[in-house]
């Protein structure tokens, strides 16, 4: 037997779309962590309703490392059209439990695996004949109660993590119950003979939850206060709104009165829904769409418009590969560069890049301030990676701040004022006044138009005007620069090479970096959180010889942002370092070109 | 109160905008100067009115009307969902789209139909002139069958028509006029400010530059000849006595929701404005004998509106502040236990 993997491997559950196994993978995956042992669970799923494989990839590490596994050690085998191809992938020396009736020969017997066959089917018709269309989830739930027996998760923290995931339906955890006992007697008889386990520890994941960042965003909008929402159902966005709307139907509702303090339309396309966020930002309300790539193309010219009328709304992409139709379940950075521009003219939007739960909630509500402090579109561009998989995460905390509306000019402002104008530069910083509709003076009134307009909002096609208006907003685009997100920077002086990554790409830098650090290349680390660019970003490339830009997306659409806006004598210190096939970035899609390169590093010419 | 003050204290003078840029004699000229009147004598609000249009000669038009308040010129075709956006953001808000028949019809379709079926309480005008004036006179959607450009050049395709779409769609107010029918469109516009929903009024609006030549059919001469008015129209403002004298038989009087009337004096035929079907045959009808015709078609005054629908609170979502809507602190533990 190969020596003891204990607590730092990768279950892969191998099942058909539409088979009800999602339940139990979280069943598994809490149990885990109920343990004491972090846990990361990436959900590979097809576009498609029933019948397609998927695959649930349960990653313990006891590192704490949340990125992708490459390699998986544990299959749990119940789609027989993707036997052969499963057991393909399991890495040396790892384990096979499958189905009974699967044939364990030719290309899928192989020596250096451990296998335990179950009857699955067969105990499911045993136990559960009479349950119907329950049987499929029942016999889910059978794996969940093997596999605990084998990997040594104590029954009782296996319940206790049932009763959670079916908080609000006691029947159903008894129904559950029982089978996963099932599963646990028939393990019993198997004697076990494999190198991995689970053993209890403590300090990693005391007081963590588990949240999707889809879910976390929509709590970040609850708090931050936006009170319109319309959208167009897409993948994987479609559960940001989906919680929105639940958490609404709970908190935004007057229970005597049923008065709603939301208003969430489920428009009829993407740029329907991006006019009723800047028809309702420009009324006064703090207003948001979510959607995916597909849904920002449409929406590029309403994103326009609020950009050159400086109307506030936020954009949340969950970004997937694209475009068009195949792979909307598959995740991808594919939209910076396109969301940064979105428009046609002279366009620069801000653009905030979560990489944790806690950012996917602290930049939604964020959003809808710089949305107003700004009076532009925001976008905040996650992925299907952050957005639709459970990570373990510290729970969110309540926000202290109060809101930011940004310069607005009330009916007493302009009653003290001599005169005022819309798109007056008053502060000097790019950011005007406004007012909104409904302000009870002789002169709050204005008329928006997108591109043409003076600093008093008056019709224009003059040269001047024009520019002077494209100027500023080149100023206000300066001043948000310090205003979002600031960088988070890992340096220690004296090493001359670094990465700059970010959104998730983050999780897979992180395990990199370590295993780098142990093979003797030392690495800064730059995590940019949004666009516009610090100034910061300069100043950290200036101080290496090579920096790494490394992202998930064909093109290094950051690593370009970066060549067009560095000084010129820095941008031969960049290297591009991509990832693209749709799953989630690991840390080896990282730690080979980087190898590679360091090994002959390119010659930098200063 | 002098006689020059309307009942919210204000002077005509004050529903005026910027001079036009249209050209003389355009249709949208008179439909802006009839607004000036509706909304003068209607008494509303300068604040609470939301002028919104899109892109075209009609969208240019809210500049010049009521320079007070708030315009919002958007994109083409896409005024109904900003529309949507800043009624729900502000309920107390009058919510006025201008837009046209290529705005509409064409690019515009989707949002149209959308925007009805909401029923958002608002008031949208299509100047409606079957062709493209800005870009230079090419056909619009709503151009007859038969109809020719001035260079000659016949529409070979099927008419849209605004109202007939507007009823299939569930409209809940849907009028035609004429730009040069004053006398019946300004009564229109004011029962269109209180009735709460959609209410559409396709104003048939000649372009004198590009559209005003013998074979058209929306040239002044052919609308003058083609007109079948149903009926003129009065409209009472809520609380006020109905003081009109009619023979029996010869007024219908429908009850707006703010509890003011419009009272449609018969022309030729008596005309029920709450059937539907009856509504589409006379559209049907006179659009197959080469007529259009004019007055309120349709009117539903019990649908409710997409605000009612939503259950949306009185205080517009605009005014709410974090106090009202984050969640306080024990509800927030109870989330986030693990």
């Amino acid at each position: 037997m190969p020596a003891r993997a204990v607590n730092d491997f990768t279950i892969r559950v191998a099942t058909v779309n539409g088979s009800g196994s999602q339940s139990s993978n979280l069943v598994l995956t809490n149990a885990i962590a109920r343990l004491g042992i972090p846990v990361a669970p990436k959900n590979v799923f097809p576009s498609n309703i029933e019948g397609l494989p998927t695959w649930f990839d349960v990653r313990v590490s006891a590192l704490g490392y949340q990125c992708r596994a490459r390699d998986f050690d544990v299959l749990m085998a119940l789609n027989p059209a993707t036997w052969q191809q499963d057991v393909a992938g399991v890495k040396s020396g790892g384990v096979v439990v499958h189905e009974e009736n699967y044939s364990v020969k030719g290309d899928t017997f192989r020596e250096d695996l451990t296998y335990y066959a179950v009857p699955f089917a067969a105990l499911a018709k045993e136990h559960f004949a009479d349950k119907g269309d329950l049987r499929k989830y029942l016999t889910n739930m059978i794996y969940v109660g093997v596999l605990a027996h084998l990997l040594e998760v104590p029954a009782s923290t296996v319940e206790e993590s049932l009763s959670a995931q079916f908080r609000s339906k006691p029947k159903a955890v008894e129904l559950n119950l029982t089978a996963i006992n099932v599963g646990r007697e028939y393990a019993r008889q198997l004697e076990k003979h494999d190198p991995f386990h689970l053993v209890p520890m403590s300090g990693k994941t005391d007081g963590l939850m588990f949240m999707e960042g889809n879910r976390a965003s929509a709590l970040g909008c609850l708090m931050g206060g936006c009170t319109v929402a319309a959208w167009y159902p897409i993948t994987p966005s479609s559960s940001l709104c989906e919680y929105f709307i639940q958490y609404c139907d709970r908190y935004r509702v007057d229970k005597e009165s049923g008065e709603r303090n939301v208003a969430i339309v489920q428009a009829e396309d993407e740029l329907a829904a991006a006019g009723i966020v800047f028809g309702a930002g420009w009324a006064g309300a703090r207003a948001m769409t979510s959607t995916s790539g597909p849904g920002i193309s449409l929406m590029a010219e309403y994103a326009g418009f609020g950009y050159f009328a400086e109307v506030p709304g936020v954009i949340f992409d969950v970004q997937r590969a694209g475009p068009s139709t195949g792979l909307p379940t598959r995740t991808m950075q594919g939209d910076v560069s396109f969301a940064y521009t979105l428009s046609h003219g002279d366009t620069k939007h801000v653009v905030l890049l979560p990489a944790t739960v806690t950012e996917a909630y602290e930049f939604a509500m964020e959003a809808f301030d710089l949305a107003e402090r700004f009076q532009t579109p925001v976008f905040v561009l996650s992925d299907l990676d952050l957005g639709m998989n459970s990570w373990l995460t510290p729970p969110l905390h309540y926000p202290e701040r109060p809101f930011d509306r940004g310069k607005v000019l009330a009916a007493d402002d302009l009653a003290s004022m001599k005169s005022w104008g819309r798109y007056r530069d008053v502060d000097k910083d790019g950011i005007t006044y406004r007012t909104l509709p409904g302000t009870k003076h002789p002169g709050a009134g204005f008329f928006t138009r997108g591109t043409g307009h003076d600093e008093e909002a008056r019709y224009s096609e003059m040269p001047e005007v024009w520019q002077r208006n494209l100027d500023r907003l080149v100023r206000k685009h300066e001043t948000a620069r310090t205003a979002v997100p600031s960088p988070v920077v890992d340096e220690k002086k004296g090493r001359k090479v670094a990465i700059i990554a970010y959104g998730t790409t983050h999780h897979a830098v992180v395990e990199a970096r370590d295993f780098l650090l142990e093979a003797g290349v030392e690495l800064n680390y730059m995590r940019v959180r949004a666009l516009p660019l610090s100034p910061e970003v300069a100043t950290f490339v200036k101080r290496h010889d090579r920096v790494y830009v490394v992202e998930q997306n064909r093109d290094g659409q950051l690593y370009g942002i970066l060549r067009t806006e560095l000084p010129t004598h820095l941008i031969g210190r960049l290297e591009s370092i991509r990832h693209y096939n749709g799953v989630p970035i690991d840390a080896r899609a990282i730690i080979d070109p980087l190898l590679e390169e360091e090994r002959a590093p390119a010659v930098i010419a200063d | 109160m002098t006689a020059n003050l309307n009942i919210v204290g204000l002077t005509r003078e004050v529903y005026k905008g910027l001079p036009t840029t249209l050209c003389a004699g355009c249709g949208h000229n008179s439909i802006t100067n009839h607004l000036i009147k509706a909304l003068y004598e209607y008494g509303v609000e300068p604040h609470k009115l939301a002028k919104m249009s899109g892109i075209g000669c009609s969208s240019k038009t809210p500049a010049y009307f009521v320079e007070q308040a708030h315009g919002f010129n958007g994109l083409h075709g896409r005024m109904p969902s900003a529309a949507t956006g800043a009624k729900l953001a502000n309920r107390e808000l009058l919510v006025l789209g201008i837009s046209g028949d290529g705005d509409t019809a064409s690019i515009g379709l989707g949002q149209y139909c959308h925007m009805i079926r909401r029923n958002l309480d608002c008031t949208y005008i299509v100047e409606n002139n079957g062709c493209y004036g800005l870009t230079k006179g090419q056909f619009s959607a709503t151009a007859d069958i038969g109809s020719t450009l001035k260079g000659g050049k016949a529409n070979e395709y099927a008419t849209i028509d605004i109202c007939g779409l507007a009823i299939e769609l569930g409209a809940t107010f849907v009028a035609r006029s004429f730009s040069g029918d004053g006398k019946q469109l300004v009564p229109l516009l004011q029962a269109a400010f209180s009735h709460r929903g959609t209410a559409i009024l396709d104003v048939i609006s000649p372009c004198v530059t590009f559209n005003d030549h013998e074979g058209s059919t929306k040239s002044y001469a052919y609308v003058k000849d083609h007109d079948v008015v149903l009926h003129t129209a009065d409209y009472i403002a809520g609380g006020r006595e109905i003081n009109v004298d009619y023979e029996p038989g010869t007024v219908r009087d429908v009850e707006l929701e703010d509890g003011s009337h419009v009272l449609l004096r018969k022309v030729d035929m008596d005309y029920n404005p709450a059937d539907a079907i009856n509504a589409l045959r006379t559209i049907h009808e006179t659009r197959d004998r080469g007529e259009f015709v004019t007055g309120l078609l349709f009117i539903d005054t019990k649908e409710r509106d997409l605000c009612e629908r939503e259950h949306l609170a009185r205080t517009p979502l605009a005014q709410l502040d974090e106090e009202v809507l984050r969640i306080d602190r024990d509800e927030w533990q109870r989330l986030m236990q693990p």
